[in-house]
């Protein structure tokens, strides 16, 4: 896929670029607005931005979008992370008396992160990603996705790839938004099945009864393992791995099947006997019984990082953002087309630049309505500006984006007919 | 609270306010009360406090054990503990009302000694927390709907049909709900931010937004409940406080009671500078605990440690004597080695350990984290070497890294035996007799400096290093040391520290 050879020190002359010509503001400000619902969000939100020569600043604030424009494309920023929204103006912290600057509200966030799979992956390791591990995080976003609207009702769950190595979770609810740090907490913990560091061996220990939300996710599991795990990963084929796998089962059921296999050399058989032998473990005992369940999260079950999700004023890569890495657009995921996401189709910057400057076909038709409402909103320069990321890569990202907000959109409208209700304005 | 100058007792006549063993404070107590019962009560509530701090970290919340010893310490102390009846009276010491009406008035004075700092609240609340949990569990069951329907907690129940609908879900959530459980009991719909520690721990089901919760489990809802209120309660408390400590009779006694509590937190570096980088690598075998020692090791051999593990270690090492200057070349040589890059370790790591010297952004100096820190929050994942490895490593690795540090094969099995019954602290200690060659370690270990500064006291490392209890009473000793175990340690070092509090709060008096 072209990414048009990415190089790091050419990120100077792409960012003033990508600021001035592609960035998404007005969606941007959408988001982060949130219909105008509540007074000052958008002053009070933070940013922190990371700028040449690894110099970073925080307390980032900005009273409208034509003022995040404008500061953005002085600085151009490397990277971009967005924080929580204050009790007051985070550039304006420090004529706050001390104690009274408190973070108020943020999204609940979640980062999975790939290295923390380092343990269970083969192909890869560290910062490396492949479209073999990959399958790690369509596994992760499926179960999370599921676990955050089904079990805890949230609905406005917006993914992105963070560029290089994992992506990011921006749970946009109302009730998200105002959860304490216990209760962020609370939530990650739930969410989190695979336990232990360096020292643990057997990081997934389940015991009776198996919770609904271990089963739903285990139901996920199960439908990528044979492919994921079996086959690419290839687990149950290289000794070191087999010693891994075996390892987290009971000694005696261990030593029977390190015989059986060494007659079965064919990994889905081999699984087949480690699954007959966690049935009988089940008929039976009272512990250790759920071996083959175990395995399969262990390998497969998302890994998120607690304090990312539990800090309300965590500061956390924002959406389109450049990775200066990679150079990679950090772009938000349409999930109805997830099994078939490839991080390395992601546009670079260098990419979509490029494509700025080469006419698309039929980009100078645009429908006669689209055109009306921009003659009457909004000046020449504008009019460009919105048509530019259309001509690159990066429209179909922004459309999801936009998708997501209208979504939201909807609530916020209820919420403002509500609240002008209350104080009797027509 | 109106406080009477003259030292007369004034008892009140509220009998008809104490309804019930137990209640949420919500009211302030409205009478006056002498000096000497404001410091006793206070101070005995504190006692209490302590001891339920040190049982919950050396027993299960709620086990036979823990029930037992928590009981004899209200006992002792005089405080409710079980809904008597009016007939059942002891027959000597206070009454039923009087004991009730002291935990009612100890209780708020000790909000004000903790509510100054996010510290002493996370502290007193957490043991108010337990203590609440303890008595309403010991309430029983019908006393529970009784002490919930007088203080107003309406929970939605589900109708039958939806109970049905939920059966399967309900019973596989929680080990407790059993079908019959589901048939025979109310189930109450809350909302989870209401029901956190169910939720944390998975131990309920949730649906949308709301956990379904039979009523056996409610007290996790009142916890919370009551958790919040006092939270809240404390925040508008500092509000008020500096017209209390504008009163000069109290300002001495709050203060004492405050740091009572905090004791040692290692944060005032006494020994800086007095120990060189060259000592590191032997004093990390002789005189660190083995979370330290873990730590070393991993910075050695893989030149790095991530977030949670510099803080732990770097934060013990500042606790140690080290001083800023020294900490950065400490952590710069060793990060050198590997990956990074001075260049890339003074953009990147240097902050950090700046930070915790108090040096950077809001300027705290960050405190060296006690056994509790280290063992309830923060705990390891994926390339991670911090924690405490009598609680969060596997038994078998750690029994393998105890061989590799040369313990002995019984020395081993008896830290294993505490582990197992979840005394990490025990173990550590059990370690420190070990590799020490004594047979009785003589204090009660909470923190990992401590351990430090007692190994280093033994191996006549350092007269300038003070003891923290000086000249317990020897009685005292005596009789603590025929009781068994792990409590014998804990409330010791409880009633060590207290006795020095109260002789200064005598000291106190009798100056005035």
């Amino acid at each position: 896929m072209p990414s048009s050879d990415y190089d790091s020190a050419s990120l100077p002359d792409l960012l003033p670029l990508y600021y001035r010509r592609l960035f998404p503001f007005s969606q941007y400000h959408r988001w982060l607005n949130y219909g105008g619902v509540q007074k000052n969000y958008f002053q009070n939100r933070e940013f922190s931005f990371t700028l040449k020569d690894d110099i970073y600043v925080r307390y980032q604030s900005f009273t409208t979008q034509a003022e995040l424009e404008k500061e953005m494309q002085k600085m151009n920023p490397y990277k971009i992370d967005i924080g929580a929204i204050y009790s007051h103006r985070p550039n304006q912290h420090n004529t706050v008396k001390s104690g009274s600057f408190q973070a108020l509200e943020k999204e609940l966030v979640f980062d999975i992160d790939m290295t923390d799979y380092d343990d269970v992956r083969s192909c890869c390791s560290a910062a490396d990603i492949c479209s073999k591990c990959w399958t790690l995080m369509t596994i992760a976003i499926r179960i999370l996705d599921r676990a955050l609207r089904e079990d805890f009702g949230f609905q406005h769950l917006m993914w992105v790839y963070s560029g290089r190595r994992g992506v990011h979770c921006w749970v946009c609810d109302e009730a998200a938004r105002k959860l304490s740090v216990a209760a962020r907490s609370a939530v990650a913990e739930y969410l989190s099945l695979v336990k232990g560091g360096e020292e643990t061996v057997k990081k997934v220990v389940l015991t009776d009864p198996i919770h609904p939300f271990i089963r739903e996710s285990l139901t996920v599991v199960e439908r990528y393992f044979s492919h994921y795990a079996l086959q690419e990963q290839d687990i149950l084929g290289r000794k070191e791995s087999v010693d891994k796998v075996l390892g987290l089962v009971p000694e005696d059921v261990r030593k029977e099947l390190q015989q059986h296999f060494q007659n079965e050399k064919k990994p889905e058989n081999r699984w087949k006997l480690i699954k007959d032998q966690a049935s009988r473990k089940q008929a039976t005992a009272k512990k250790g019984q759920y071996f083959e369940k175990e395995i399969m999260l262990q390998y497969c079950y998302p890994r998120l990082d607690v304090n990312v999700s539990k800090g309300v004023n965590h500061l956390l890569k924002s959406p389109f953002s450049v990775h200066p890495k990679t150079g990679r657009i950090s772009v938000p995921m349409d999930l109805k087309e997830l099994d078939t996401f490839d991080p390395f189709a992601v546009p670079t910057i260098s990419l979509i630049c490029e494509e700025l400057d080469r006419p698309r076909a039929g980009e100078e038709e645009e429908k006669p309505e689209e055109a009306k409402e921009m003659e009457n909103e909004k000046d020449a320069a504008e009019r460009r500006k919105i048509r530019d990321y259309k001509r690159t890569s990066l429209a179909k990202y922004v459309k999801t984006f936009d998708q997501f907000l209208d979504g939201m959109a909807r609530s916020w409208k209820g919420e403002l007919l509500r609240k002008s209700d209350l104080q009797k304005e027509f | 609270m109106l406080f009477s100058g003259r030292r007369r007792k004034i008892i009140s006549n509220s009998q008809t306010e104490y309804e019930h063993a137990l209640q949420f404070y919500g009211q302030p107590p409205l009478e006056n009360i002498s000096l000497t019962e404001f410091e006793t009560f206070a101070v005995e509530r504190l006692k209490l406090l302590k001891t339920v701090e040190n049982l919950g970290v050396s027993y299960v919340k709620l086990s036979e054990l823990y029930s037992t010893k928590l009981e004899k310490e209200l006992k002792n102390l005089n405080f409710p503990y079980r809904q008597e009846t009016d007939d059942k009276k002891s027959v000597t010491g206070p009454s039923e009302m009087e004991k009730r009406r002291k935990d009612h008035i100890s209780h708020f004075i000790l909000r004000l000694a903790y509510c100054q700092t996010e510290d002493l609240r996370r502290w007193f609340i957490q043991q108010e927390v337990d203590l609440f949990r303890y008595r309403f569990n010991d309430l029983g069951s019908k006393l529970n709907k009784d002490f919930l329907q007088q203080n107003n907690l309406h929970y939605d129940t589900i109708t039958v049909d939806e109970k049905e609908t939920l059966k399967d879900k309900l019973v596989n959530s929680s080990y407790a709900v059993s079908g019959i459980t589901v048939e025979n009991q109310d189930f109450y719909k809350v909302p989870f931010q209401d029901a956190l520690d169910l939720v944390r721990t998975r131990k309920v089901y949730l649906k949308a937004g709301y956990v379904y919760i039979p009523h056996q489990d409610i007290v996790t809802i009142v916890l919370n409940d009551f958790r919040t209120r006092l939270s809240k309660a404390l925040a508008l408390t500092a509000r008020s406080l500096p017209s209390v400590q504008a009163d000069e009779r109290l300002q001495p006694l709050l203060n004492h009671l405050s740091h009572a509590y905090v004791g040692q937190d290692y944060s005032i570096q006494k020994n800086v500078g007095k120990i060189s980088l060259e000592q590191i690598d032997s004093l990390s075998g002789k005189s660190f605990p083995l979370c330290m020692r873990q730590l070393h090791q991993s910075l050695r051999e893989n030149h790095h440690l991530r977030h949670g593990g510099r803080m732990q270690y770097g934060l013990f090492l500042k606790g140690i004597g080290l001083s800023l200057e020294q900490a950065l070349q400490f952590w710069r040589s060793e990060f050198i080695r590997g990956k990074v890059d001075a260049d890339k370790f003074d953009k990147q790591y240097a902050y950090s350990i700046r930070h915790m010297f108090g040096k950077e952004g809001k300027r705290t100096d960050y405190t060296p984290y006690s056994c509790m820190k280290v063992i309830l929050s923060n705990a390891p994942s994926q390339g991670d070497h911090h924690g405490c490895p009598f609680r969060h490593s596997d038994p078998e690795l750690l029994k393998q890294k105890l061989q590799f540090y040369k313990v002995s094969p019984s020395g081993i099995s008896q830290i294993l035996e505490l582990v197992k019954g979840m005394h990490y602290q025990l173990a550590c200690q059990k370690y420190f007799e070990l590799t020490h060659n004594i047979e009785d370690s003589n204090f009660s270990l909470n923190h990992p400096n401590q351990y430090f500064i007692e190994s280093q006291r033994l191996l006549g490392g350092g007269k300038e290093i003070k003891r923290e209890t000086d000249a317990p009473q020897k009685s005292q000793e005596k009789s603590a040391a025929k009781g068994s175990g792990a409590a014998r340690e804990a409330t010791a070092n409880a009633a060590q520290g207290l006795v020095e509090m109260t002789e200064d709060l005598d000291a106190y008096f009798q100056d005035a």
